[in-house]
């Protein structure tokens, strides 16, 4: 075996959970759940051949080759596999466990690593930072430059699907949640902990059902700040306190899903924290894939010296909840605009697609339907195959891009089917990558695709008027 | 490893994408839904027609390389380990539904088809294709075929061995057989067809498969019946057949099994009943109201303590669950499950389980045990852990003594999952001396140089477990050693 080979090898050894592994008793159930597996129909590429793999490494059977590492770099991380398997095997676990052994024993190629580090330890954790990228993006889009590239054909430089995923990106002025709040004009008020941090606390409108702290996100403050401000309008409607506190930071998801597990940590280490000292009822999530890691932040920190952090974790993984189920089951139920079916032109057809985290790892899937269903001038068309994931998987569609547009491109296949005019989602991720299977499938003039808050945000009355 | 002449050839056949034989694809196809084996290939292939499965086994039958055709490895036989290396050929390219003839009643599929799919095609067009194993969201109806596959509704309509009408197959030496076709009657000759279905890949790869369907039933109901007395639900069985009803769905779970599932799905099962009947008829509106009427009666006659009839359809589909998570249920306790089908006449299913319990007691082993009580076929199932070996070896005791008292009441070792290597050391206890004669006679004529799945079917017969009196079979063991007898 070549050092390499071996050095990871031993690192598996110790670093998988053989109980986990033992668990599988390979029964195949999670086969037709697997977006890579009914893709390719390899053996390989599903969860009971990749836990296979794992093992025959564990044991010595094989080594962890260059083969071995792409199939787990295939994985979306979808974790579809965990609902349909009868033995309950924590599949994520395994996954994310011989992700981190990869990521420390095997150095990625220098431009990897440079992305990597840049985007992982130098954007993400850093707001501001972010920011600056969001100013840029903004003027970048406004300044004509976005123009210009795109007429010119600078934009042909870059590979299709940079192309289009460019032309897929929402407008994006740089200011977060708490700027455009204020800026336009809505009540709130300045608390400050304890300990000195920074909260910025939004009263709820007319009675209060209880105080919820609300998740804004890195990415998500940035790149789709309006939708944070309208979940906020639709927690404060439905009657909660929206508490947010200052210090909190990205969840280490994208950390944790590429195997850096220290940072993660230390993220949702400052998390609990922030939120732990704002002390409220529920924790509010609008992007799957971040509440997915909010909630597991138990799982995450459970082994942690510290009992009070650890015990802190569960309380907090306790709390997090999707905004789905806080307006479904939590809070006062919303007024729909249009009163009664019909009264306006034919309702709206809209879609649904699931984000893979809310659905598989949150267990949220009735809720963002039913919300949408009670409406009145709403027409819920379900999508076959909505529980398969669309292939953005974190930044798989860039990392894995042909099994990622041929994902894509079968997505929309089903969209047409519905007639929907809408796609909805409940996860930045996956409104990016609709919105990119928009344009590849050519169907800008017909359909859109918005965030589950954007389009409640229209269909239900809310006192908070944006202009 | 395939010597590179032959790899060329093989890829000759299929092209470079559908041949593979680096370590990850071997590790990958080493495996099937079996607990406690594994064994690498030396290749896999994947075909996709009947005349490159042919070119394939030509190419096999000259260099002697064994064969294992496999589906979606979902078995529970060890039917598609790789036992002595060789090329295991995946049907599941070849999966397209060719026909489904609503004049004569009649499906054509290549057997690389799923199941499930094949379930839902058939439903669209109003009719029905009855057989349903558990693993059907996965499985093939090659697969099925090849083991005579079973599933909730045998008793009333059968298993698999009772829809096939006709095969497509390649054999050993590479020649293509058609037998049977889209008639009810057929009379000439030996019946290939029935040799075929159960052969589990040891006599020929099967490519293409002609079954019967019957109308879809338009309406079902469940209901659930519940006993403090396991000779009173077994009873209940008798009694339900006696009075020539046949349910479509006759599910028991012993106390152990209620115990387990309750813990797990939290749906108010009566844990301290001795056992539960999960019970669901199909039929026209009429027909069924009726029988569940006559089901009640009996049920309560024959010493029900509680009976609940779902009101709804969506409740009769919940009742149907609590059956169907056992499997589940029990595979989260402990890290390995072994799932075993011995069958008895149904008229004995009350002395098979007290046998389960005493023998698992004797063994020091946790069995739970449900299953399909209407036909008869009922499932021992063991929590272990494969990697303690002593508990291991006691479990596969407790298992050669439960095949013992269910042949000894007139059973069989296996009523749904096929032979292959598990049951390959009883197979003898079953069929005989002459029985093993006689199958080993045909394989040897239609593979005489031993390609075709090497490893499966037969063994070296275990060693009998002796009892006193066999007549009545309640277990008086006298002597149980572990010897291997040696032919």
């Amino acid at each position: 075996m070549n050092s390499t080979h071996e050095k990871l090898a031993q690192s598996l050894k110790l670093t998988l959970d053989e109980d986990q592994l033992t668990n599988c008793m390979r029964c195949g159930f999670c086969q037709t759940a697997c977006p890579t597996f009914i893709e390719t129909g390899l053996e390989a590429a599903s969860p009971r051949g990749r836990i296979a793999l794992m093992k025959a490494v564990v044991d010595g059977l094989m080594e962890p080759d260059e083969s071995f590492r792409s199939q787990m770099d295939l994985c979306l991380g979808c974790r579809a596999c965990e609902p349909a398997c009868p033995s309950d095997v924590k599949y994520g676990q395994l996954i994310e466990q011989t992700r981190a052994a990869i990521a420390a024993e095997k150095p990625y190629s220098m431009p990897v690593r440079i992305v990597r580090k840049t985007f992982l330890q130098g954007v993400f954790p850093h707001r501001r930072r972010l920011k600056l990228i969001g100013k840029t993006l903004s003027f970048y889009q406004k300044s004509g430059l976005q123009k210009f590239a795109r007429n010119s054909g600078a934009m042909k430089l870059f590979p299709d699907h940079l192309q289009q995923l460019e032309q897929a990106l929402p407008d994006v002025s740089g200011d977060g949640l708490e700027e455009l709040w204020s800026k336009a004009g809505f009540p709130y008020r300045r608390e400050t902990t304890d300990s000195g941090s920074g909260l910025m606390v939004i009263p709820a409108a007319g009675d209060t059902v209880g105080r919820v702290g609300m998740f804004r996100g890195c990415i998500m403050d940035v790149m789709f700040a309006p939708t944070n401000v309208n979940t906020v309008r639709l927690l404060r409607q439905a009657g909660f306190e929206i508490v947010i506190p200052e210090e909190q930071v990205c969840c280490g998801a994208l950390h944790a899903h590429a195997g850096e597990m220290g940072d993660a940590k230390q993220l949702a280490g400052r998390n609990i924290w922030a939120f732990g000292e704002a002390n409220v009822d529920y924790i509010a999530s609008n992007a799957g894939g971040c509440g997915a890691l909010l909630k597991e932040y138990d799982h995450l920190m459970h082994a942690e010296p510290d009992e009070r952090l650890s015990q802190a974790a569960v309380r907090f993984a306790d709390q997090v909840k999707d905004i789905s189920e806080l307006l479904h089951n939590l809070g006062r139920p919303l007024e729909p605009i249009h009163a009664e079916a019909g009264k306006d032109d034919a309702a709206v057809a809209v879609t649904y697609q699931d984000s893979c985290h809310l659905r598989n790892v949150m267990r949220v899937q009735g809720e963002p339907r039913q919300l949408m269903s009670q409406l009145p001038g709403v027409q819920l068309c379900e999508l076959q195959g909505a529980e398969v994931c669309c292939g953005s998987a974190g930044i798989y569609n860039l990392t894995q891009t042909e099994m990622s547009t041929t994902l894509l491109d079968h997505k929309m296949e089903h969209v047409e089917a519905t007639g929907a005019k809408v796609i909805v989602t409940s996860n930045p991720g996956c409104l990016l990558q609709m919105k990119w299977g928009i344009e590849r499938a050519g169907l800008q003039n017909g359909v859109e695709a918005v965030h589950l808050a954007d389009f409640l945000a229209k269909q239900v009355r809310i006192e908070d008027q944006l202009d | 490893m395939l010597e590179s002449v032959i790899r060329e050839l093989l890829i000759k056949v299929v092209g470079g994408e559908w041949f593979k034989d680096d370590p990850e694809s071997l590790v990958s196809y080493s495996y099937d839904a079996t607990p406690l084996y594994q064994a690498m290939p030396d290749g896999v292939i994947f075909p996709e027609s009947t005349q490159q499965v042919s070119d394939i086994v030509k190419i096999c039958s000259k260099h002697r390389i064994p064969v294992i055709t496999r589906g979606a490895g979902s078995n529970l036989c060890g039917g598609t380990i790789p036992l002595q290396g060789g090329l295991v050929v995946v049907m599941t390219r070849m999966n397209k539904l060719l026909e489904i003839d609503s004049d004569n009643l009649t499906a054509t599929f290549q057997t690389g088809l799923n199941t499930k799919q094949f379930h839902l095609a058939v439903e669209r067009t109003g009719l029905f294709y009855p057989p349903d194993p558990s693993s059907m969201i996965i499985c093939t109806m090659g697969g099925n075929i090849a083991l005579g596959a079973g599933g909730l509704r045998g008793l009333k309509y059968g298993t698999t061995k009772d829809y096939v009408l006709g095969l497509e197959a390649v054999l050993p030496d590479g020649s293509i057989l058609r037998t049977g076709g889209k008639l009810v009657k057929d009379a000439a000759g030996y019946d290939l067809t029935r040799l075929l279905v159960g052969s589990g890949g040891t006599l020929a790869i099967l490519t293409e498969a002609t079954v019967k369907l019957i109308p879809k039933p338009s309406y079902r109901k469940a209901m659930v019946a519940v006993y403090d007395d396991l000779h009173a639900a077994a009873r209940t069985v008798s009694n339900i057949i006696a009075h020539h009803i046949f349910p479509c769905t006759l599910e028991f779970m012993d106390q152990p099994t209620l115990q387990v599932v309750e813990d797990f799905a939290k749906i108010g099962l009566p844990v301290h009943a001795k056992a539960m009947l999960a019970i669901e008829q199909d039929g026209n509106a009429d027909d069924v109201e009726r029988d569940l009427k006559q089901l009640e009666e009996i049920c309560l006659a024959s010493g029900a303590v509680q009976l609940n009839i779902a009101k709804t359809p969506e409740e009769g589909a919940k009742v149907m669950e609590a059956r169907r998570s056992a499997l589940a249920a029990l595979s989260r306790l402990r890290p390995t499950t072994i799932l075993e089908d011995a069958t008895v006449p149904r008229s004995k299913i009350a002395d098979m389980v007290l046998e389960v319990q005493r023998i698992a007691q004797k063994y020091d082993v946790q069995i739970c045990t449900f299953g399909h009580a209407g036909d008869g076929n009922l499932h021992p199932t063991a929590m272990t852990d494969a990697r303690d070996p002593e508990e291991i070896h006691r479990v596969e005791q407790a298992f050669a003594e439960i095949f013992e008292v269910a042949i000894a009441m007139g059973g069989t070792i296996t009523g749904e999952h096929g032979v292959g290597i598990v049951k390959a050391p009883y197979l003898e206890w079953k069929v005989g001396e002459a029985g093993i004669k006689m199958m080993k006679s045909i394989k040897d004529a239609i593979d005489p140089h031993q390609i075709m799945n090497p490893g499966k079917l037969f063994a070296e017969t275990r060693k009998r477990i002796i009892y006193q009196d066999r007549t009545e079979a309640v277990g008086r063991t006298t002597t149980q050693d572990e010897e291997i007898q040696t032919p």
